[in-house]
């Protein structure tokens, strides 16, 4: 610099940086879901193909966690309840087994079509029930639900094929199952369509806090006509599946919940011979490395922690970002998060509905406090969330270390956690150290490396220039502490099967 | 007085439409009693050009749906079937009481076939392709492909069965298709062009052509833009078949129909017939940093 | 050498970023899934109306189809004495250089609506850049508010970057104070990653005021949410850097009220309020206009409109 241009000071007008305006001036009317979810005052157990009553006579309140209204009773099943479940699906799987593969495969593609006819008032009771949007009931759960029973459905006759050099394919008998929350409907269908295409019958105990989906399907399997006591359905609290798990009936048990709970189930049937899958909690790593298409990088990052609430064991709830780049994506992020609407779980334009229940926001909030405590930096966009019903708006934590309880415990709320990397090795190492392995995520534009980090990460799903994405030919499960065994894909029926 | 019903003018179903023949002409088709049941299209070697050209034209967007709409189409073929088994049964007895039993045993298991194939459609790549352990840094995987338009030649016997487990495989991974129906018994594959044009499948997918074979089975065999060839033919049709085939290196897949065959037993479906007409790609891609 | 491996474009692409296609394609299907009721709606469609730059781009335009065209830019819906016309003037009409000046003279020179005029050898582009130029300024001579150019497509394909910057900057020089929309031709670029290059090539020759747009609206492939997307997060990308707001013009393809609306949610969604205007984003379009009024007459009256309630004074785009 010559000495003339170092003299003359130089004038720069000081402008504010530049930032985006999200706010009203185009605001959105409400735009709710007018349907009729056509829901019962009281719904009933299903057991030997009718709705009856439970044994004790007690039932519990539905409720809504938008609003929390009432929505309707559900049968509180109790160990007498599970008994009969059982004797009737014993009694079924004789006929049931022996039916030709392409007559059983019929009773699905059945289902799956009357749940394709009644496909949005299933979306609304759904979205009622458990709190999630309506437009991803409507979109991805049911829709989704449907295609695992059609999938499923073509491999009943097919069986033989899946299990190349296998002289017999049989079904094990009675198999108990225990679905989570988050997913009502669609955890059942996972559970249901593999089960039965291979000749099982079954005893499924949903969720506590939602009821509703299972007992309306149970209208459809008699609709299709399902002999009776192929499946049975008791409703209930803890205990109640507790009992579906300890049941010497049962020559399977399936579960997908908490690893905690996978734990206890563990301990209660050891040493009993029944097989055993599970599908557990996770705490993916979801990384970013600088060659990333960083909007579409964002957009993933968005779907794997604010889809659903968060509520999905898969969530990428780790962000690990390259260094180089995490300022870009943290800014871009923002941005993002700022135009999430939050609110009513019935009006078509919300994207992040109610948690669902009044334990897992107060779970989530607990850990929100830790985060903060621990010395992460909290951020949330401004939202209005609706006065009653349970809400949490959608939230990053930057300044994140492995040590720190909001990177290692499972939050199950719209809660990210942001670290940062280097090297390929560390992004590795980091994703890596947690007891879970359930999912992963991994972004670049360079082909060799997302081969090299899908080989190297310990995680049952690697999802790669993409996030949350599930097809009922696709496999899932998990590694580690997230569980056992395969659900989804020729893979899926291995484990509904012994063969010889 | 009884009321006078109309006829049904038979058409062939290509291209998503029914049409007459371009030569004008027909043949006519009697009923056991030996009445008319109609004026067939005898189709010409110019059909079947015109038939490729809508398969080609309709080929390439059928592959590239997903695998899962696939199979719901065919689904969906099969309830429009069983939705008119009283229809097709009657086609297939044409009048005749002794052949109404079988005709309806043949109508289901035309339902049955398309079910069967309907559920492969999103699980036979988990079979036949693979991933592929090479002893190098790369991911190699094998994955199959549609091979393009199959023209099909049914066999005179079992006309709807035995033209839909013809069809049904080809079309699952993504094929389109020309089918010379049954030439003594071509009736079924009038009404049954009704039946695809109801099933959400695109029009050119499916091409159906009705008439003799001595007018159609050398263009079948030297028409370069089609791929495979696949169906039942006796030995003169196979030999000028697989003579014409060489031109283009055609695959040929053609069962004797001097052998027996049963369309109702196992053999008649499966794997098998799906791996026949599709192609299969190696891909390798490093991995490393 | 193909543009995808010169080295002057994987240096800009590597500064500027990629674009993954499948993830656009996500992104922008989600759009479509925003239910818009009532005044939002109602304000939604006037926006959009306020934002069309009412187009007639024919070889058979004559001086009384570009006054017809203008009458119905100034008052696009006569409505009952009784109703105050609640409606807004599109933002611009756009023709051919030669018919700037019967548009000006249709106009007036007082009116709200902008006459801009495409230039440079619309649509292909391939002539001498001296036509070109020349072109430019007679048409901004004869009236012209604003100018819509085509970037030179050979030279971009063919890698020569500075080329197509330096073409855009000596068309931005004979605009004088007529604003510069840049058509990239999205359907002959191809691809996601040559849309963003050729965004930051532009802009950063562009001043506030000017616009970056889609197409010409003359080949088989227009506007989609897709290049709207890729173009838009670009446009934010560049302010968020600079300070400077650059605006959008997709143009051709859009044809109703609902991918108006759909646009608009993108716009909304992408770069926010500060964009809701005409003074940074126009829709090219002239079968537009009619479903955006007649939607805009069915809110108000509760019934579904026929068309011929609707003056006709543009051939479809």
């Amino acid at each position: 610099m010559s000495a003339a241009k170092a003299a003359k000071p130089s004038r720069r007008i000081s402008r504010p940086a530049p930032e985006l305006i999200f706010g009203d001036f185009w605001t959105f009317d409400p735009s709710p879901e007018t349907a009729d979810p056509k829901l019962k005052a009281r719904y009933d157990l299903f057991i030997g193909g009718n709705f009856i009553a439970p044994a004790a006579g007690g039932y519990f309140a539905s409720i809504n966690p938008a609003n929390e209204q009432r929505l309707t009773e559900i049968a509180l099943g109790d160990a007498t309840d599970v008994t009969a479940a059982y004797a009737a699906a014993a009694k079924a799987f004789p006929a049931w087994s022996r039916l030709p593969g392409a007559e059983r495969g019929k009773y699905l593609f059945r289902i799956a079509r009357l749940l394709q006819d009644r496909a949005r008032e299933f979306a609304v009771a759904e979205t009622l029930d458990g709190g999630k949007p309506i437009k991803e009931s409507r979109d991805f759960d049911i829709p989704m639900s449907a295609a695992h029973f059609f999938y499923y459905a073509g491999w009943a006759d097919k069986l033989a094929h899946a299990f190349p050099g296998a002289r017999e394919v049989n079904p094990h008998g009675v198999v108990g199952q225990v679905i989570p929350w988050n997913f009502p409907l669609l955890m059942l269908a996972w559970k249901l369509a593999p089960a039965l295409a291979t000749g099982n019958t079954v005893v499924l105990k949903p969720a506590e806090t939602t009821s509703i989906t299972a007992l309306k399907l149970a209208e459809i399997l008699q609709e299709a006509e399902l002999p009776p006591g192929v499946v049975n359905i008791v409703t209930g609290a803890g205990e109640t599946g507790a009992a579906v798990v300890a049941h010497p009936g049962a020559a399977k048990i399936a579960f997908t919940g908490s690893t905690e709970v996978g734990r206890r189930i563990m301990r209660a049937t050891a040493g009993t011979g029944r097989k055993l899958t599970l599908e557990l909690g996770g705490k993916a790593a979801n990384i970013v490395f600088d060659d990333a298409p960083l909007d579409q990088a964002v957009e993933g990052i968005v779907n794997g922690i604010f889809f659903n609430q968060g509520h999905v064991c898969c969530a990428g709830s780790r962000l690990l970002v390259q260094e180089s780049v995490a300022e870009a994506v943290i800014a871009k992020l923002k941005n993002r998060m700022r135009v999430l609407r939050v609110g009513d779980p019935m009006d078509k334009n919300t994207d992040i509905g109610a948690i669902n229940s009044r334990e897992q926001l107060d779970r989530i909030q607990r850990l929100v406090a830790t985060g903060s405590k621990e010395g992460a930096k909290l951020y949330q966009p401004a939202c209005k969330l609706p006065p009653k019903g349970y809400y949490f708006p959608p939230t990053l934590f930057t300044g994140v270390h492995q040590s720190h309880r909001i990177a290692r415990e499972e939050i199950f709320g719209p809660v990210l956690s942001i670290l940062t990397f280097r090297t390929v090795e560390e992004a590795v190492e980091k994703a890596n150290n947690t007891a879970y392995g359930l999912s992963a995520g991994v972004w670049t534009e360079k082909g060799s490396r997302i081969l090299k980090m899908s080989t190297e990460l310990k995680a049952g799903v690697v999802w790669a220039n993409t996030y949350n994405k599930f097809d009922p030919a696709s496999p899932f499960g998990g590694y580690k502490e997230s569980g056992f065994g395969r659900e989804g894909g020729r893979h899926g029926l291995a484990d509904y099967v012994t063969t010889d | 007085m009884p009321r006078l019903p109309i006829t049904k003018t038979p058409k062939v179903y290509v291209g998503g439409a029914f049409i007459r023949s371009e030569s004008g002409r027909t043949f006519p088709l009697k009923n056991a009693r030996g009445a008319l049941v109609g004026h067939i299209p005898q189709c010409t070697r110019k059909d079947l050009r015109n038939a490729v050209e809508a398969a080609a034209k309709a080929g390439p967007g059928w592959a590239r749906r997903t695998a899962y709409n696939r199979g719901q189409i065919l689904y969906r073929l099969a309830e429009m079937i069983e939705a008119r088994t009283a229809e097709l049964t009657a086609a297939l007895a044409l009048g005749e009481p002794k052949a109404q039993p079988a005709s309806l045993r043949e109508v289901g298991a035309t339902v049955d076939r398309l079910i069967h194939y309907a559920g492969w459609a999103d699980k036979y790549e988990q079979l036949l392709g693979s991933v592929n352990p090479v002893a190098a840094p790369y991911f190699n995987f094998t994955v199959s492909e549609p091979m393009g338009i199959i023209g099909m030649i049914a066999p005179a016997e079992a006309p709807l069965l035995a033209l839909i487990s013809l069809i049904a495989p080809a079309i699952v991974s993504g094929n389109s298709v020309i089918a010379l129906a049954s030439e003594p018994r071509p009736f079924a594959a009038i009404v049954l062009g009704e039946m695809l044009a109801t099933s959400d499948l695109p029009g050119g997918v499916v091409n159906l052509l009705t008439g003799f074979h001595k007018e159609l089975i050398p263009t079948f065999a030297t028409h370069q833009h089609l791929r495979a060839i696949s169906g039942v033919a006796p030995i003169d049709e196979r030999t000028t078949i697989e003579r014409g085939a060489a031109d283009s290196i055609k695959r040929v897949k053609l069962r004797p129909s001097e052998d027996s065959f049963d369309w109702y037993g196992p053999h008649a479906q499966g794997l098998d017939a799906i791996r026949d007409l599709v192609e299969f790609k190696t891909i390798w891609h490093p991995i490393g940093a | 050498m193909s543009v995808a491996t010169s080295p002057s474009f994987r240096r800009l692409l590597n500064e500027i970023g990629a674009v993954d296609s499948v993830g656009i394609e996500e992104r922008v299907a989600k759009y479509g899934t925003r239910s818009l009721k009532k005044a939002s709606k109602v304000f939604g469609l006037k926006l959009a109306v306020s934002m069309v730059d009412l187009t007639t781009l024919e070889g058979k335009d004559t001086p009384g189809k570009v006054a017809a065209l203008c009458a119905k830019a100034q008052l696009p819906h006569e409505q009952s004495s009784s109703q105050a016309n609640d409606y807004p003037t599109v933002a611009a009409v756009c023709v051919y250089p030669a018919m700037v000046r019967h548009a000006r003279k249709a106009l007036g020179g007082q009116s709200p609506v902008k006459i801009a005029s495409v230039a440079t050898a619309f649509p292909s582009g391939q002539t001498p850049l001296a036509t070109r130029l020349a072109e430019v300024k007679a048409a901004v001579a004869d009236g012209a508010d604003e100018i819509d150019m085509v970037i030179n497509r050979g030279a971009f394909l063919a890698g020569e970057f500075s080329r197509v910057q330096d073409e855009i900057a000596a068309v931005l020089a004979a605009c004088g104070k007529s604003a510069l929309k840049v058509i990239f031709e999205t359907s002959e670029l191809e691809t996601y990653d040559n849309i963003r290059t050729a965004s930051f090539l532009a802009m950063r020759v562009l001043r506030e005021g000017d616009f970056i747009k889609t197409s010409t609206g003359k080949t088989s492939s227009n506007a989609t949410l897709g290049n709207n997307q890729v173009m838009i997060d670009s446009i934010r990308d560049f302010y968020l850097e600079t300070g400077i707001a650059i605006g959008m013009k997709p143009a051709g393809g859009i044809r109703t009220a609902k991918q108006a609306l759909t646009f608009l949610v993108a716009v909304k969604e992408t770069l926010g309020d500060a964009w809701l205007t005409n003074r940074r984003y126009r829709f090219g379009a002239s079968s537009l206009l009619n479903d955006l009024l007649r939607q805009l007459e069915k809110e108000k009256s509760g019934a579904y409109q026929a068309p011929y309630h609707f003056s006709e004074a543009t051939e479809s785009y």
